[in-house]
């Protein structure tokens, strides 16, 4: 294994949870499998807790926060233990960090609770590149040379300030270029609910995003975000294009896989 | 030209219509590319006035503390600043509606006998729909801002607060020009346009008696107005027609002279990117004696208009924070496809989505706060940290919930509250309450909803118009971990 | 109904709405002058100079003279503009040397009230001039306070505006001249802040200059220690 967990000087073996997000759950596991892969081989023990279903966002977002409390109250009691708590989407990350505790800010016990879990939560590119201080050292080995564009979600950009952990995380994969794309901090047009509520906005702002990527040059594109991957992804299906982006994880571990052969 | 030979913008304009014009500016494809085109290089052109972003939030800190601190006494410094104007010789008048203001800016033409107005930009005036309130009684009111008054020519309205003619070329207003001003050579050279209307406003400048204003800022301390420009007609209207009537929001008030100077920083910077306009101009009375122009009468309309109402609760006061920078249109990626137009307020845009709503109440307005995003754009560049998107957010449940329903109810309804609400959307949310607040029965449905993927309708509403159908994967990420773990129990894999 | 009868109505349900909303958290005291205080100072070239750069940056024309040449330097830029008619206000400091340099023809003084002047003014005349309270090296910018001798439009009407401007009347920036000049308690009925000549870019993003005002500004910039 060539990857480098610069966490020598610990001898305990680093335990997280993973809170894995209802999109990934349903619509796009093999991401989530790969963020499990991906921190085990780095000597993480993940622990998943099964009972965990959906932050809340959704309908927080929508204008429903009483259901959005019911169903993030369900998650708080997952959590017990002081560790870390990864959240392989800026999204729902952002939603634990941010809002969680304004969501509880007139129930002083799940306050405390929430405030514990937004103090611990940390995004998956965050976490590689600044706690695990990740690096793919072996550049022969570690698969083709590959142009990838990055697209860094609005909240993770913005609530989770780790804009610079998704660039740092790529520029660690050796063989791996990242190519910029036109207005590439505007949003996909996802938005959740938005993208129904308006779908033929959020389509120009999805078209508009594909475009770009595609004018990038870049074989495939990247994003710490399922949500914003889904609307891609459907999107250019729809389109009949052959372009397609994955999660960064699934990117990392392929590499490692590289790597390790 | 009489006032009844102006044409007219369409009156009739509503909020209602927000998903109608916005599918038609979608698909038009000249305007899609003018807007892109503009609204990159106001951002590009604030960027490089905000270079360092931690300057920046200091300056934005002291901004965002000039207004809190100013919302905070805002009833005290109104009364003071009444004082102060009063003292000057300003008539200070109170309009809690468009009605109101209306009514008394044709009591003062109609003292005056007059028939002219001249104006400056004024979104206020928009918001009370003066123009055209004063023709229907026989006052012309002419638009001297250039971009306005290109627009007042056309009968068209303002799809930007700061560039309100951004959605025209030079060649529309060429065409404009030669229909509607006599004499006028049918050229698109843009100097010789600006010439063009500079002539035909010169006119109109030297002989009315009424000159119209809106305010960026109020002092308390001084009874100051402060008025901030580039072309000067701010300063002709306020300064040759023997009257001044200058109207605008109650909440822009402040309370020191200096507190003027960090949020006049803030306004052009945000606004076009430059680091001051050509003229900041503070009118502190009329005339005084022995001074031989200026008005000789100066008004003062102060409109509520829905402004009380986001004043009394806490969670929509810093709605009134607002500086009218545009700033957040500007960088707002629905403002910047569907254009300022589609939204049918006199405030377009993310800061249109959470004024209009007290303005205009809940229903009519109801899909201008859902059309965002919530990617946050607006409030990272907002000079005055008004957190646009949880604003948003706000009115979003608001119109979802009626007092009654409310879990933390608000002490009154807003005007509308809970008028946006659906059985449908209401029962959804519960439904997928229940479900993902019970874990047994999630469990069962990420065990089944991947089984029954095959089941998936092709349809799905909105979201299929340009995208694939969703499906859930063929297995959830809950089981695919569960049989990795089972699986490495297993001896010798 | 009229507006008369109706106004305190409106203005006692205004209050009333705004005194019943419910106390925010107290909010501290906006301090200004501490922002001002700890920006980090400009360095390198002098006060003079960042203003002559920035001034000319909003395509301001800044001629460096000093207080024995700067008539001349006015005829130069009369003459350069076949200035016919420059307008002038009387009992300035300015006014003495004006008469006694220009030609009677040539120098029209703002005697009249503006109701019968405005033919003339919107008319007749090529230029006007005017002094100055002093100017931000900050931004570039003037400082004017029009008053009984210097009206408003004599800075506004006219396609030239020609401003006199002694370097001891440079500030840093418009905080330190409205809090060093003690602007809060005198106020006068018009105080401006002029930057560059008027302009709009309302169509098309095009920037033109003389949208309503000034097409051009020229500053004689009078430099201190060369005193006649």
């Amino acid at each position: 294994m060539s990857a480098s967990p610069h966490a020598a000087g610990s001898t305990e073996t680093r335990q997280v949870y993973l809170f894995a997000t209802c999109v990934i759950d349903l619509f796009a596991p093999q991401a989530g499998v790969d963020v499990v892969e991906v921190l085990e081989r780095l000597g993480v023990t993940v622990h998943f807790p099964a009972a965990q279903t959906c932050c809340g966002q959704p309908a927080y977002t929508t204008g429903f926060p009483e259901e959005a409390r019911k169903v993030a109250a369900a998650q708080l009691d997952l959590f017990p233990e002081p560790w870390p708590v990864i959240v392989p989407s800026g999204s729902c990350g952002g939603m634990l960090k941010q809002h969680w505790p304004r969501l509880f800010a007139d129930d002083p016990a799940r306050r405390v609770q929430a405030e514990s879990i937004a103090a611990r939560t940390v995004e998956f590119t965050d976490y590689l590149v600044n706690t695990l201080g990740f690096r793919l050292d072996a550049p022969a080995a570690s698969g083709a040379p590959l142009r990838v564009a990055l697209h860094t979600s609005c909240s993770a950009r913005r609530e989770m300030g780790t804009l610079g952990c998704g660039r740092a995380l790529l520029e660690r994969l050796p063989g791996v270029e990242r190519v910029e794309h036109g207005h590439e901090a505007e949003c996909c047009g996802f938005g959740g609910t938005f993208s129904v509520k308006h779908p033929e906005i959020s389509a120009a702002m999805a078209a508009d995003k594909l475009d770009a990527l595609t004018a990038s040059g870049c074989e495939s594109f990247v994003s710490a975000d399922c949500g914003c991957l889904l609307n891609l992804n459907l999107s250019l299906e729809k389109r009949g294009a052959a372009l397609r982006g994955q999660h960064i994880a699934s990117l990392v571990r392929a590499r490692m896989d590289g790597a390790a052969s | 030209m009489s006032a009844a030979s102006l044409p007219q913008a369409d009156a009739r304009v509503s909020p209602e219509d927000f998903k109608q014009r916005s599918h038609e500016s979608l698909h038009d494809a000249h305007l899609r590319q003018s807007f892109r085109g503009a609204m990159d290089f106001l951002v590009e052109r604030r960027a490089l006035q905000f270079p360092d972003l931690q300057a920046f939030n200091t300056l934005r800190k002291l901004g965002e503390n000039v207004r809190q601190h100013a919302l905070a006494q805002l009833p005290d410094l109104l009364e003071r600043l009444e004082a102060r104007l009063t003292e000057l010789g300003v008539a200070v008048h109170w309009a809690e509606t468009p009605a109101d203001a209306n009514r008394i800016f044709l009591d003062i033409a109609r003292r005056h006998a007059a028939t002219l107005m001249v104006k400056g930009k004024s979104m206020v005036s928009e918001e009370i729909g003066l123009n055209h309130e004063m023709a229907a009684h026989g006052v012309e009111c002419i638009e001297t801002d250039m971009g306005e008054y290109i627009l007042q020519l056309d009968g068209d309205r303002p799809s930007h607060i700061i560039m309100p003619a951004i959605h025209k070329t030079k060649e529309d207003v060429a065409a404009i020009f030669h229909e509607h001003i006599d004499g006028a050579p049918l050229s698109d050279d843009v100097n010789e346009l600006i010439a063009i209307g500079r002539r035909a406003l010169r006119e109109k400048f030297a002989s009315a008696k009424i000159g119209v204003s809106g305010v960026n800022f109020m002092v308390a301390e001084t009874g100051t107005l402060a008025l901030v420009e580039n072309e000067g007609n701010g300063r002709l209207c306020t300064s040759v027609p023997d009257v001044h009537v200058a109207i605008t929001g109650l909440e822009k008030v402040v309370d020191r002279l200096e507190h003027v100077l960090p949020l006049y920083a803030l306004l052009p910077k945000s606004a076009t990117g430059q680091a001051v306009t050509t003229y900041l101009n503070l009118i502190t009375g009329p005339r005084r004696a022995g001074e031989k122009d200026g008005p000789r009468e100066m008004h003062l309309i102060l409109l509520d208009n829905g402004r009380t109402q986001a004043y009394r609760e806490a969670r929509f006061r810093a709605t009134l924070q607002c500086i009218r920078c545009g700033a957040c249109m500007n960088h707002c990626p629905v403002y910047t496809r569907v254009g300022g137009l589609s939204y049918g307020t006199t405030y377009p845009g993310p800061i249109g989505a959470i004024i209009s709503p007290h303005l205009m109440g809940l229903q009519s307005t109801r899909d201008l706060p859902t059309a965002s995003s919530l990617c946050g754009a607006c409030g990272d560049v907002c000079p005055v940290g008004i957190p646009i998107p949880d604003m948003l957010m706000k009115l979003r449940e608001a119109g979802r919930h009626s007092v009654a329903e409310s879990i933390t109810p608000p002490a009154q309804a807003l005007v509308g509250q809970g008028s946006v609400r659906r059985a449908g959307e209401v029962l959804a949310w519960r439904a997928w309450r229940v479900l993902y607040s019970h874990a047994a029965l999630y469990r069962l449905f990420a065990w089944l909803a991947p089984r029954l993927r095959w089941l998936t309708p092709a349809w799905q509403g909105g979201w299929t118009a340009s995208r694939a159908a969703l499906k859930p994967a063929p297995r959830s990420l809950r089981e695919q971990l569960a049989r990795r773990r089972a699986g490495r129990t297993v001896p010798g894999r | 109904m009229s507006g008369a009868a109706a106004e305190p109505r409106a203005r006692a349900a205004i209050f009333a709405r705004l005194r019943a909303a419910p106390d925010v958290e107290p909010v501290a005291v906006p301090d200004v002058a501490g922002y001002y205080r700890n920006r980090a100072a400009p360095s390198g070239e002098s006060r003079r100079e960042r203003f002559v750069r920035n001034a000319r940056s909003w395509r301001a024309e800044v001629i460096e003279t000093t207080a024995g040449d700067w008539p001349a330097a006015l005829d130069a830029v009369l003459d350069a503009r076949n200035v016919r008619r420059l307008l002038a206000g009387r009992g300035t400091t300015i006014a003495d040397t004006l008469a006694a340099r220009l030609p009677a023809g040539r120098l029209r003084w703002y005697d009249a009230p503006l109701a019968s002047f405005k033919p003339e003014l919107f008319g007749a005349i090529d230029a006007g001039i005017t002094t100055t309270l002093g100017a931000v090296a900050e931004t570039g910018s003037l400082l004017l306070w029009p008053d009984a001798a210097e009206p408003r439009t004599l800075s506004l009407v006219q396609p030239l505006h020609i401003a006199v401007l002694h370097e001891s009347g440079l500030h840093e920036t418009l905080f330190d001249a409205m809090v060093g000049q003690g602007w809060a308690a005198r106020m006068p009925s018009n105080a401006l802040l002029v930057t560059g000549p008027s302009k709009t870019a309302d169509i098309q993003r095009m920037l033109v200059y003389g949208a309503h005002g000034p097409r051009e500004l020229v500053i004689l910039l009078l430099r201190d220690g060369d005193a006649a």
